[in-house]
């Protein structure tokens, strides 16, 4: 069928979502293609994580909003859409703290979805994790936090991996580790959908860029073609 | 040698407070809910065997292949259908309607079989012994209990702690919304765990019942005896809601042997004193 082939991965359409009666997006249409790396950049509580929680499915809403692989799941709850193959690593990174570090990963690959994904690639693409499997999580830096979060969600073998501020709090250095690892995580035919504060990381990571203003989007385009003036314009709305 | 005596006969009472105590603090660690009705489900499952034993003449330790798994079916239905949907931020809905349910189950008890004393007939091992020493015996009946709750404790601390379920339920408890991204649903979890304490009430609700009568009343008594026991042993530590067991039966043993009047009495200053002087209790959970 060539039109599915054609058909992005993940297409979310005029999504809005709710916060009681605080409207957090109006309307915010989205699309990522297979393989492809997608941007979301935007100032403070302009809806960036609102979008990734949305489609998560830890905001459920309208059942056509969000449309992966062609199938309707905007209504699904967040435990049904991982099934589906979407994972994502929430900001803050959120490890389980009485969980070890190992015991983390294991429960991200709980579901037993089929991949290349497993312990010992995980620990590969993070030799750092091997060593300190046996180790409650809460002890890791925040680098090793973030590849145990990181890692957690690749366990569950996801055809979609969203990655929500995963530079917050770490030195650049930890930073660029992170962001290098991301190619070959690409490479194994995973879409990345990354939320971003750091404007020129995101730019230079990501295939396609969006950027959120007030619960709308205020910019689309190629990275690449995306100049500082129309980001700056779309991110600060002059 | 008396006294040598009291002390383990409080021993051996301890181990069933342990068990009333376990399901009580398994449900408040996965997901922050306090079982009022916990004493009261105890009972229930002292009257299902009591039906059980009558109607298939079967022996009251055999029942437990009945009622255990009744028990756990009854509270996955009670969790998914029910007190789901109290939880929540607030404590107190859960608390409220959990109540209600322990009104409930006395009314219904006492209606069904009235406010009589039961007791369940488990032959002659109720009455059969083990001589340790001269002048010093345990009872084959509360050494069976005190080994079943050694057991139960043992069992669930290995299922919490070596296997994927007992995963899921630390990473729920943990986390709630992140534990949804892995992929668990958490009203089955919840469910889950509420099966769990309510297979565990079965066991001790049958012990109880083969080793004292029982009436529709005396839920709440045993709610208490489990919270303190949980209290003194520390929350969250399973080996310490034991310890916590032992510490309360062993008082209560000691005052009833002072004066028959001081049993309650002192299982409740024993509870006081660890709560004044060591809020956390005796074995309180390692955070990492």
């Amino acid at each position: 069928m060539p039109e599915a082939v054609s058909a992005p991965l993940l297409d979310v359409r005029a999504l809005t979502a709710f916060y009681g009666d605080f409207q957090a997006l109006l309307g915010v249409s989205v699309a990522v293609a297979r393989g492809q790396v997608v941007a979301i950049i935007g100032a403070n509580g302009a809806g960036k994580s609102t979008l990734l929680r949305s489609i998560a499915g830890l905001m459920p809403g309208r059942r056509d909003a969000i449309v992966f692989d062609g199938e309707p799941i905007g209504h699904l709850p967040a435990h049904r859409v991982v099934a589906r193959g979407i994972a994502l690593v929430p900001e803050g990174r959120r490890l389980f703290p009485s969980l070890s570090v190992e015991e983390n990963l294991l429960i991200g690959g709980q579901l037993r979805r089929p991949g290349p994904w497993t312990l010992k690639r995980v620990y590969a693409l993070f030799p750092a994790l091997a060593e300190r499997r046996r180790l409650p999580s809460s002890a890791l830096s925040g680098g090793q936090q973030q590849m145990a979060a990181l890692g957690r969600a690749l366990m569950s073998n996801p055809r979609l991996l969203m990655c929500d501020e995963i530079s917050l709090g770490l030195a650049p250095i930890v930073i660029r580790d992170i962001y290098a690892r991301l190619p070959s995580i690409a490479a194994e035919g995973i879409s990345l959908v990354i939320v971003e504060q750091d404007i020129a990381q995101a730019l230079a990571a990501a295939d396609q860029v969006y950027c959120l203003q007030e619960g709308r989007v205020a910019f689309a385009g190629a990275a690449r073609e995306a100049t500082r003036e129309a980001v700056a314009a779309a991110y600060f709305g002059v | 040698m008396e006294w040598t005596n009291t002390i383990l006969q409080g021993v051996l009472t301890g181990g069933l407070y342990a068990m009333f105590a376990a399901g009580l603090s398994l449900i408040f660690g996965v997901m922050r809910l306090v079982n009022i009705a916990h004493g009261d489900f105890i009972v229930l499952a002292a009257y299902l065997a009591l039906v059980v034993t009558e109607t298939l003449g079967i022996d009251p330790l055999v029942s437990l292949v009945i009622v255990v798994p009744l028990m756990a079916a009854i509270g996955y239905a009670l969790q998914r259908g029910l007190l789901n949907h109290t939880l929540g931020d607030d404590l107190l809905p859960p608390l409220l309607v959990t109540f209600g349910l322990s009104v409930i189950i006395q009314n219904g008890l006492l209606e069904l079989f009235t406010a009589d004393s039961r007791r369940l007939q488990a032959g002659a091992i109720e009455v059969a012994s083990w001589q340790l020493a001269p002048g010093l015996s345990i009872g084959v009946l509360p050494f069976l209990q005190f080994a079943a709750a050694v057991a139960v404790i043992g069992g669930l601390q290995a299922l919490f702690y070596r296997t994927a379920l007992g995963r899921a339920f630390r990473a729920t408890s943990d986390d709630p919304a992140v534990a949804q991204l892995m992929g668990l649903d958490n009203a089955h979890v919840f469910a889950l765990a509420m099966a769990l304490s309510l297979a565990v009430v079965a066991i001790a609700g049958v012990l109880l019942a083969v080793r004292a009568n029982f009436d529709p009343a005396i839920g709440p008594a045993r709610l208490i005896f489990g919270f303190e026991a949980v209290i003194i042993g520390g929350l969250g530590n399973l080996w310490g809601t034991l310890a916590g067991g032992i510490v309360l039966g062993v008082a209560q043993a000691i005052g009833a042997k002072l004066d028959p009047g001081w049993q309650l009495l002192a299982g409740h200053l024993a509870f006081l004193i660890v709560l004044g002087v060591r809020p956390e209790g005796l074995f309180p959970r390692i955070r990492g």
